[in-house]
């Protein structure tokens, strides 16, 4: 499944990177160490932390797709290392929760 | 065949931190290393990188690719690790508030180092600085 099917099923503005294949599960943290030690390669990883090193750490723990949740959007500089990283990025209004809920849930029924 | 690469990590930059993880990662990448090795030294050596930015005022890195894997060497002149077995806790962290607000600070930074390489040595003196030595291997 790529971030743009995902996006559309769960209802998320995709942002960047729609055509990134996701074929790990779904993570939810704010703390950056915490992600590169857990999060599955290839995933989608739920969090309000939007800042350039969210995308470094994303990048290094090869996370798929970031979903920025609660109505957090990335600032242009943010947004762009993803775009130049290959790296998925979405947003939810909804909390992370909520959001990696509803994903999990499209993810394994496909 | 054996790469070297140099590296020098600028303190208190958090814009530019994880440029030397993401140069060396693109790296492996293109001499074909498998994704979970490369995955595997991305991150080990981002979280010696981010340690010394914020830390260490940054510091130096060399890295090693051979045919049988990398070796990371990654050498600053901070403040030094005053209790090697709390920082090796997963949560212990001496990371500033502000730090923390950008997503640091887990106290995660060399637990992820340890599980992810296959020899990690920290060599450390109080006020003179830390060295950590490296090394993943091709299984």
């Amino acid at each position: 499944m790529t971030a743009t099917e995902l996006c559309r099923a769960c209802g998320f503005t995709l942002l960047a990177g729609g055509d990134r294949e996701l074929r790990g599960g779904v993570y939810c943290c704010d703390l950056l160490s915490m992600v590169m030690g857990r999060a599955p390669a290839d995933g989608v990883w739920f969090t309000v932390m939007a800042n350039q090193n969210t995308v470094v750490a994303a990048l290094m723990a090869d996370v798929a797709c970031v979903v920025l949740t609660e109505g957090i959007r990335p600032d242009e500089a943010m947004l762009a290392r993803a775009a130049a990283e290959n790296i998925a990025m979405a947003a939810a209004d909804c909390p992370s929760y909520e959001a990696a809920r509803r994903a999990d849930e499209v993810l394994r029924a496909k | 065949m054996t790469l070297q690469y140099h590296y020098n990590v600028p303190g208190d930059d958090f814009v530019h931190a994880g440029e030397a993880s993401g140069h060396l990662k693109g790296v492996l990448r293109q001499l074909g290393y498998p994704a979970d090795v490369v995955r595997r030294v991305a991150i080990s050596m981002y979280e010696g990188e981010i340690n010394m930015v914020i830390h260490a005022n940054g510091g130096e890195i060399d890295a090693e690719i051979d045919d049988r894997g990398v070796t990371l060497v990654l050498k600053d002149q901070g403040p030094g690790i005053p209790d090697i077995e709390k920082a090796m806790q997963e949560g212990w962290s001496t990371a500033s508030d502000e730090i923390r607000s950008q997503g640091f600070g887990a106290g995660m930074g060399l637990p992820n180092m340890k599980k992810y390489t296959d020899r990690l040595q920290i060599d450390t003196v109080l006020g003179v600085g830390t060295t950590l030595t490296m090394r993943i291997d091709l299984h």
